[in-house]
């Protein structure tokens, strides 16, 4: 299987120079090729398990708490003003 | 006394013959006599150890709440937050990153008055199964510093090994536990999904990861397992069970066990010394009263396949926060959004990371999803279904933990699928969200070599939430042989 590397790099948001592109379209294909192998097998019948242990969704109730770490959190911001987080010009 | 397990040295501290501050210094001591041939940690925390230690001193002298890891010294896997202490996950990408919470595993090992000695190196993201993937240096295994520790958790596992650590915390997703346990000779446990709380865990595969002990013997790992399972309102995987006392579980008595040997991993492809310790360990059960029974469970020739599918899908979704934008490393001079997002994840991730975040998106994307992602979800039911065919005839399963022993370092960073390869004996059990322990059962004797090999790892399977019966066929089996007894030489 020849993975086109390119239009999935976009998607992840992933830049790759150009051996990194050369790189995984080999190493990406032999995996895919190597995945194909579950096409052997007969699940035309079978359900498809997302969770192992059956479990389900909990939810509580939507009350607003005060976040009590506001100092910290930002003080992990590559770049921030008054709590808020800067980045590059988004609209133009 | 670093070469102590947990439960021998709560006795020496509540007999007051040594002290955490002692007993933590002279760990400290060691990890500065061999921390450079092995390089375990990330980070060492030996200000707030020690003050950890001095309050663990007082609450074991005032005889109040004191619990079988109050005063002992822990290393904790850097996916695993700690507050205020710097957790990397091995990886570029958070290298500056400072938890401003602890994990709920963190907090429980705090509470109980365990002394954190630092932060252990990782795979990135725990992507990988040799520490060979991590964003800062390898790790040296310390039976032989030429070989890997395996991965990802492997600086716990070569913590442990070197007695740098007197136990540690891992996270394992397809292995990444036992696998390292085995190829350092040490006890990991991966405990049924979602007995152990997951908030706090840098997330890889959400259906997959779970937080586990890796121990120098069953007995310190079951204390571990009373202390850091249980449910948790954070995490919404996590399952309200009530918590056993798993040292309760901790009997030398196979008798009338049903051990299934599943035979499709004693074939070709599995190394003869690891096939001939783990032959003799099912032997040795036998003897000790177990009744052993062959099992096959055919889906497991696509257990690999199936995995790399549905942990890659899970990681790309887990992995699109590392964006540059609210934390972490943000690349530098972007004009535009979409630039800083590119430039940022190609600066900050290892070549691992993307590869899994390009098969998970490949395999997730419109076109492909029914053909690889839903065809890995099915198949994954089929393992389901034949681990519930065994069980219905044996109480536990056995089997090698991995293939080989530890490989050298370099060996297989060339070629992903053959170290993918390594995992065929662990990840059907993420897959099916089971319990399994990893134990020392030999070393592979290697032709004209004079020292004693590399440690060869017994995989020691069980149904959900049965962490108790494989905790007593691991702790049977321990009792009547000598592994656990031996030291890797590293000095």
């Amino acid at each position: 299987m020849k993975i086109n590397v390119e239009p999935v790099a976009k998607l992840a948001r992933l830049g790759l120079s150009e051996e990194e592109k050369t790189l995984f379209a080999e190493q990406l294909s032999a995996i895919l090729d190597f995945a194909d192998n579950l096409k052997k097998l007969d699940t035309e019948n079978t359900l498809p398990t997302s969770h192992a242990i059956p479990i389900k969704n909990i939810f509580r109730e939507d009350k607003t708490i005060p976040c009590e770490n506001v100092d910290d959190i930002m003080a992990n911001a590559p770049e921030a003003e008054n709590h808020l987080f800067k980045v590059p010009r988004i609209i133009e | 006394m670093h070469t102590k397990t947990a439960h021998e040295l709560h006795r020496l501290l509540t007999d007051k013959k040594i002290s955490s501050v002692e007993l933590t210094e002279a760990v400290f001591d060691r990890i500065e006599k061999v921390e450079d041939k092995v390089k375990a940690f990330v980070t060492l925390t030996r200000e707030e150890a020690l003050h950890q230690a001095k309050t663990a001193d007082e609450r074991i002298g005032s005889r109040h709440n004191v619990t079988p890891l109050t005063g002992i010294p822990i290393a904790i896997k850097d996916n695993i937050c700690t507050s205020g202490t710097l957790t990397t996950c091995a990886s570029k990408i958070l290298l500056n990153y400072i938890p401003p919470y602890d994990a709920t595993v963190v907090s429980k090992l705090k509470q109980a008055g365990a002394v954190i000695v630092g932060k252990t190196n990782m795979d990135e993201f725990a992507m990988g199964s040799s520490t060979e993937n991590s964003g800062l240096h390898p790790t040296h295994n310390p039976w032989d510093t030429a070989v890997v520790p395996g991965g990802s958790s492997g600086g716990s596992a070569a913590a442990v090994a070197a007695r740098e650590a007197i136990l540690a915390t891992g996270s394992d997703t397809g292995g990444s536990i036992r696998q390292p346990a085995s190829f350092c000779g040490v006890v990991g446990l991966k405990p049924t999904y979602g007995r152990v709380s997951r908030y706090g865990l840098v997330a890889f595969a959400s259906s997959l990861d779970q937080i586990g002990p890796l121990t120098k013997d069953v007995t310190d790992s079951a204390i571990m397992m009373n202390l850091v399972s249980g449910y948790d309102p954070k995490d919404s995987t996590s399952v309200d069970l009530p918590v056993p006392d798993y040292r309760k579980a901790l009997i030398d008595d196979v008798k009338k066990v049903k051990i299934g040997v599943i035979k499709d991993l004693l074939k070709e492809g599995i190394d003869p010394d690891v096939k001939n310790a783990v032959k003799a360990a099912a032997d040795k059960l036998a003897d000790l009263g177990a009744e052993m029974i062959e099992v096959s469970l055919p889906s497991f020739d696509y257990a690999v396949a199936t995995y790399y599918l549905i942990a890659p899908a899970e990681a790309s979704s887990n992995l699109a926060r590392y964006d540059g934008v609210k934390f972490g490393y943000r690349t530098k001079g972007s004009k535009d959004l979409l630039s800083m997002y590119y430039n940022t994840r190609r600066e900050g991730f290892g070549p691992e990371v993307k590869r899994r975040i390009m098969l998970g998106t490949y395999a997730l994307s419109a076109g492909y999803y029914d053909a690889y992602y839903l065809k890995a979800l099915k198949v994954r039911t089929l393992i389901k279904q034949d681990f519930e065919k065994a069980f219905g005839k044996c109480d536990v399963l056995i089997s090698p933990t991995a293939p080989t022993v530890a490989f050298k370092i370099g060996e297989k960073v060339s070629d992903p699928l053959s170290m993918y390869l390594s995992d065929i004996a662990t990840i059907p059990v993420n897959l099916a969200g089971l319990p399994a322990i990893s134990i020392p059962c030999g070393f592979n004797l290697p032709a004209g070599r004079q020292d004693r090999g590399l440690p060869i790892g017994l995989q020691i399977i069980g149904k959900a939430f049965a962490e108790e019966i494989i905790l007593r066929v691991a702790f049977t089996y321990e009792q009547n042989s000598e592994w656990h007894k031996k030291s890797a030489p590293v000095s």
